[in-house]
This record gives C-alpha cells, sequence and structure tokens, in this order.
C-alpha cells in the first residue's frame, strides 16, 4: 500500500501531469467547496446567458396586456411585470446584459490597469510618480460616483456603459500590480531582458505581465462581481441600459417600486439574481485567491 | 589582433545619500579580438559595474557613467542612441549573469527565452528560430533538447540553467561576452564543466570573453590577460602567466596567497590580506590599498602611483614599490 502510494507519488514527480488543468480544477473542489459553489454558480450563469433562446419560450421584450402582473404560476413561472412581460424570460435575458458589460468591463480595466501598473514599476522614478498621482485623482472619487460622472458626460449606450465601469477599476488594478510588478523589476531575469536588447514594450509585456497573472486573475474576478453590481446600479438610476433591454437593474425600477406590495416578484426576483450573481462571483475570486497566494508567495 | 573592445579612462559614478560613490575611476583596458580577458577583484571593486558600463545598463538615476569612452569596433558606444545601443547588447555583445536560478524568467519556457532573441535581432522566423534553439541547446551539452524546449526554468537543475544562459548569450553569435560571476552560483565541480564549455565555444565560435570573477583559479585556467581591480581602479594588468608567477602589486600578490593550495605542506596557513576594502566615498588621497599595505612606504599615503611598465608583454603595475616586488616569489 505505502509503495503503492509512493510510486504513485513518483509519477507524479516525474515531469509534469498529462492534464495539469483538469488536475488544478479537481484540487481546487477538493480544498476550496465555497470556492467551487461560487465557480458552478458562475458556470451555471454563462450556459444560462448563452442558451438563453433555447431555455425559454418568451420574447423578454414582448408586451402581452392580457397577462399583465400576473403572479408566479405554471405558465409564467416568476410571474410577469407590468407590461405582461415574463419574469424569468427578461432574467435569463437580463444574464446576457450582466455578464457582457461586467466581463467587458473588468476585462478592459484589469488589462489597462495591469497593464499601466506594471508600465509604472518597470519605469520607476518620474515616469511612476505622474502615474500613481493621475491613479490617486482617479482613487479619490468613490467607484459609482465616477462611472455616473462618465455616463452623464458621455451619454447611455452600452459601450459608453462599459467605458465608464471600467475607467474606475483602471487605478484600483493598477495600484495592486504595480505592487507585485516592483519586486519583479529587481529580479536578475529582467536585468537579463535589457542586456539581451529587448526594448522596453517587449519587457512589459512579454516578460513582466505573465509574472502578474496571479494577482491579474484574482482582480479580474473581483472587478466581475463590482461591475456587474455598478451595471444593476447605474441601470437602476436610469443611467445605464435603457428600456427595454432586459437588464436586472432596469427590472427593480420603475414600475416594480409601483407595485412593490402588489406584485413583489417583479422586484424579488431580479434582487436575487444580482446577489447571487455578485456573492458568486466573490466567493470565486476569494478561493482563487487563497489558491494562488501561497504560490506566489514561494515564487 | 586587433582591439574588439577598448576602454579609455572610464569613469562611472553612484551618487547615493552618503557621497559620490566612484565605482570605476578613470580606467583603460582592452579586450582583442577572440581574447579571453579576466577582471578580478574582491566584491564591490568596480567589476560588474565595468561590465554594467560597457552594455550601457547601470541604473540609472543613481548611476551614471560620467567620463571616458567605450570603444567597440571603433565605435564609441557611449556615443550611440537608446535605439542603436539596442541592437548591440544581446546581437553584438552578450551577458552572462551570476545567478542562474534567478536570470530565467520562471513563467516563459525555455524555447520562447532562446528564440525570441533570435526572432528580434536576426528577424528567424519562428520554424527556422526553433531548429537554431534545438541546436544551441546541443551545443551547450543538455541532452534531448527537443523535449527541453517545452519545459519551464524550475525544471532545470543550477548547472543546467546556467548552460541555458550560456545558450542564450551564443544565440545571436555575438563577438564578445561579458561573464559576470559565471560560476559562483554553482557547486565546485559543475563550475570547472561550465567554464570548460565556456571556453570551448568561444574558441570554436570566435567570440571573445571578460570573465568577471574574485577566483583566481578561474582566471589562471581559463584567462588570456589578466585585469586586477581594487578600489575602482586597475592596479595590474598582465598575462595570466606573469600576474600568477611574477605579480608585482601587493594586492595581487595578496590575493594569490589568500587561495588555498594542493602542493602546499598540509599544515601550512592561508594568508589573508588584513583590514577591509575602504569606503568608495572616502578614498585616501594616496595609493588606496595603502593601509592594507604590508610594503607601505611613507609616499604611498600621499601620492596616487601611475600605471606603468614593470615587465615586458604589457605587464603593468600601479605600485610605488612594484621594483621591490620582483624579488617576492608568486606563486
Amino acid at each position: 500500500m505505502a509503495i503503492e502510494r509512493a510510486t504513485e507519488r513518483l509519477g507524479e514527480l516525474d515531469g509534469a501531469p498529462a492534464r495539469p488543468w483538469v488536475d488544478a480544477a479537481r484540487d481546487f473542489v477538493r480544498r476550496r467547496p465555497l470556492g467551487a459553489v461560487g465557480a458552478a454558480v458562475v458556470l451555471l450563469m454563462l450556459v444560462v446567458a448563452l442558451l438563453a433562446n433555447l431555455l425559454t419560450p418568451y420574447n423578454p421584450v414582448a408586451v402581452d396586456f392580457a397577462a399583465m402582473l400576473a403572479p408566479p404560476s405554471a405558465s409564467h413561472w416568476l410571474g410577469t411585470d407590468a407590461f405582461g412581460r415574463d419574469v424569468l424570460a427578461r432574467l435569463i435575458y437580463g444574464s446576457r446584459t450582466a455578464l457582457f458589460v461586467g466581463f467587458g468591463a473588468a476585462f478592459f480595466g484589469a488589462t489597462v490597469g495591469a497593464v499601466l501598473g506594471v508600465g509604472s514599476a518597470y519605469f520607476g522614478g518620474r515616469v511612476d510618480l505622474y502615474v500613481q498621482r493621475v491613479m490617486d485623482v482617479f482613487l479619490s472619487f468613490p467607484l459609482i460616483i465616477l462611472a455616473l460622472a462618465i455616463v452623464a458626460i458621455l451619454g447611455n449606450n452600452l459601450p459608453n456603459l462599459i467605458t465608464a465601469i471600467t475607467i474606475p477599476m483602471i487605478p484600483r488594478c493598477a495600484l495592486v500590480i504595480r505592487a507585485s510588478a516592483l519586486s519583479i523589476r529587481e529580479m536578475p531575469y529582467i536585468d537579463a531582458a535589457r542586456a539581451a536588447g529587448f526594448g522596453h514594450g517587449r519587457i512589459i509585456l512579454r516578460h513582466m505581465l505573465p509574472n502578474v497573472m496571479a494577482p491579474y486573475l484574482i482582480l479580474l474576478t473581483a472587478f466581475l462581481g463590482q461591475a456587474i453590481l455598478l451595471e444593476a446600479s447605474l441601470s437602476f438610476l436610469g443611467l445605464g441600459v435603457q428600456e427595454p433591454t432586459a437588464a436586472w437593474g432596469l427590472m427593480l425600477r420603475g414600475a416594480a417600486v409601483e407595485f412593490a406590495e402588489a406584485a413583489p416578484w417583479m422586484a424579488i426576483f431580479p434582487g436575487l439574481a444580482i446577489s447571487l450573481a455578485v456573492f458568486a462571483f466573490n466567493l470565486f475570486g476569494d478561493s482563487l485567491r487563497d489558491a494562488l497566494d501561497p504560490r506566489l508567495r514561494t515564487q | 589582433m586587433g582591439s574588439l573592445l577598448e576602454v579609455r579612462s572610464l569613469v562611472t559614478q553612484f551618487v547615493t545619500r552618503g557621497g559620490v560613490v566612484r565605482a570605476v575611476d578613470d580606467v583603460s583596458w582592452d579586450v582583442a579580438e577572440g581574447e579571453t580577458v579576466a577582471l578580478v577583484g574582491e566584491s564591490g571593486c568596480g567589476k560588474s559595474v565595468s561590465a554594467l558600463s560597457i552594455m550601457r545598463l547601470v541604473a540609472g538615476p543613481a548611476g551614471r557613467i560620467v567620463g571616458g569612452e567605450i570603444l567597440f569596433k571603433g565605435r564609441d558606444l557611449l556615443g550611440l542612441s537608446e535605439e542603436e545601443m539596442r541592437h548591440v547588447r544581446g546581437r553584438e555583445i552578450a551577458m552572462i549573469f551570476q545567478e542562474p536560478m534567478t536570470s530565467l524568467n520562471p513563467v516563459l519556457s525555455i524555447g520562447r527565452q532562446l528564440t525570441e532573441g533570435l526572432e528580434t535581432h536576426l528577424g528567424m522566423g519562428r520554424e527556422p528560430a526553433r531548429r537554431r534553439a534545438v541546436e544551441l541547446l546541443g551545443l551547450v551539452g543538455i541532452p534531448d533538447p527537443e523535449r527541453r524546449l517545452a519545459q519551464y526554468p524550475h525544471q532545470f537543475s543550477g548547472g543546467m540553467r546556467q548552460r541555458m544562459m550560456i545558450a542564450m548569450a551564443l544565440a545571436c553569435d555575438p563577438a564578445l561576452i561579458l561573464a559576470d560571476e559565471p560560476t559562483t552560483a554553482l557547486d565546485v565541480t559543475i563550475q570547472a564543466q561550465i567554464l570548460e564549455l565556456m571556453k570551448d565555444l568561444s574558441r570554436r565560435l570566435g567570440a571573445a570573453m571578460l570573465i568577471i570573477t574574485h577566483n583566481l583559479g578561474v582566471v589562471a585556467r581559463y584567462a588570456d590577460r589578466v585585469n586586477v581591480m581594487y578600489a575602482g581602479k586597475i592596479v595590474e594588468r598582465g598575462t595570466a602567466r606573469e600576474i600568477y608567477a611574477t605579480p608585482r602589486h601587493p594586492y595581487t600578490l595578496g590575493l594569490l596567497r589568500s587561495v588555498p593550495r594542493l602542493d602546499e605542506p598540509e599544515r601550512a596557513r592561508l594568508a589573508p590580506i588584513d583590514g577591509q576594502p575602504p569606503d568608495l566615498t572616502r578614498l585616501p588621497p594616496g595609493c588606496a590599498f595603502a593601509p592594507r599595505c604590508a610594503f607601505r612606504v611613507e609616499r604611498c599615503a600621499a601620492e596616487v602611483p601611475p600605471l606603468v611598465p614593470v615587465a615586458g608583454d604589457g605587464h603593468v603595475s600601479a605600485c610605488w614599490e612594484a621594483a621591490r616586488l620582483a624579488g617576492v616569489a608568486g606563486r
């Protein structure tokens, strides 16, 4: 038994495992069950968003005055809203909006922030000083205030909404990434890259960025939850996605407030969807941080 | 043989809170084509800064090359633009670093790190670059190079990483290789292997080499000529044979006497050099080595001795008492 286990261990040590991703995923599920639950919900959301048109027979924007404010029933599982639109259909299609804006904003925010952070750490000196001061200016505004201001300036359509959520995320990411890039800047392999005659851009993008992948991924997942929440908030305030597009924040507004007592399902379910999505992304992000951090330290 | 690299009156300084450190202080030396030259001295004497100055990689804004010329193939490297300098680094002058464990990027595959220089400097395509990388790994004696290309630095041992560093340095067929303490971090048996490999490859490929080391054993075996540095200045220069047999500077003599030898009686004591290297911000007015020197005379404390010829073959020494040392046996 002991020998078998030992030889198994030897097998593991001998080179990389055949399917590193599968092994890593299995390990993650076993060690961080909560994170795995978060990941499962995220996956579920992705599937629902992709297969939206297969999952519900209803058109999320089709008005049906015969079924206005209908309570949950066999035909409308989560009821209908003041225009007779199916709440479940709007939730399902709303996940597309949430994920599209969330992924878009989080990806651009984290990526631009990472490049700025690494560049700032790499050049150091005066460049670092100026970049950091500009970041400080942006950081001094709360996330939502800055996003509101940007939407107000640019006008509200989907690309502008993503821009508005992206911009306040950039300095938050740049700050964290810069801190880990500073230690990488001092590694001999970066001097070696300079001595090999590589340009600044190449060193930043090809040599330093891959080394800050762990904090980058953690920030990305954390930003996803925040971006979804921010999109819902802006939509709720009327500065985000516009009617009749299906969006969770939008479903909480207008008629949902008016009929809060008569038809509570109109507000409860989108509210739950927002909470669950943000919670799932945060759970997943936190576990991911725990899983990646020890490796970061030993590097 | 013409000079490949000629350093003339190079001065490199670091501005610190304690004052200006003259890390390299009016130093001149040269490397002929295909020659192996050693730069010897203890820690902090300016060896590494000399190499970084040639590459123009002295860390600013504290560090600055304030004077002198670095002629490489007749061009002054100090006069080149940053863009032109980038084509010299890695392409014409390659550098091997001291720490093989941290001088390779942990997240890039061995293949990627080898082919990157080939692609950027020589404009090679992906496939030819990969073939050249396999060839290079074979050249530096790494078995099964095809498979190794896909691996990452943590899967390599220290000796293999240093071989890999050599392969990277050789990739673009440079005319000069700067090796900064190439074997210090390795264990003794591996040291010998790596040095043999470097010597053999530089001879076969016709590349000149500058070995920076504090290990005189390395110098004796692998260098053609030796520059001994102390406190930012060159104190003695000559062929490796001359330096060993008839050192003409008390510092060189001290270094030689502090190396253990197999042909001495087991009970012979090593003779270390007394005292500490001087503070480079507050050098004494005369010879920097005077406070630690057993041959010191009055003049040493007042006047800096110039580098003057003491024997044939370009053997020079910066010591007022060089003549007195002629009678003292070296090694």
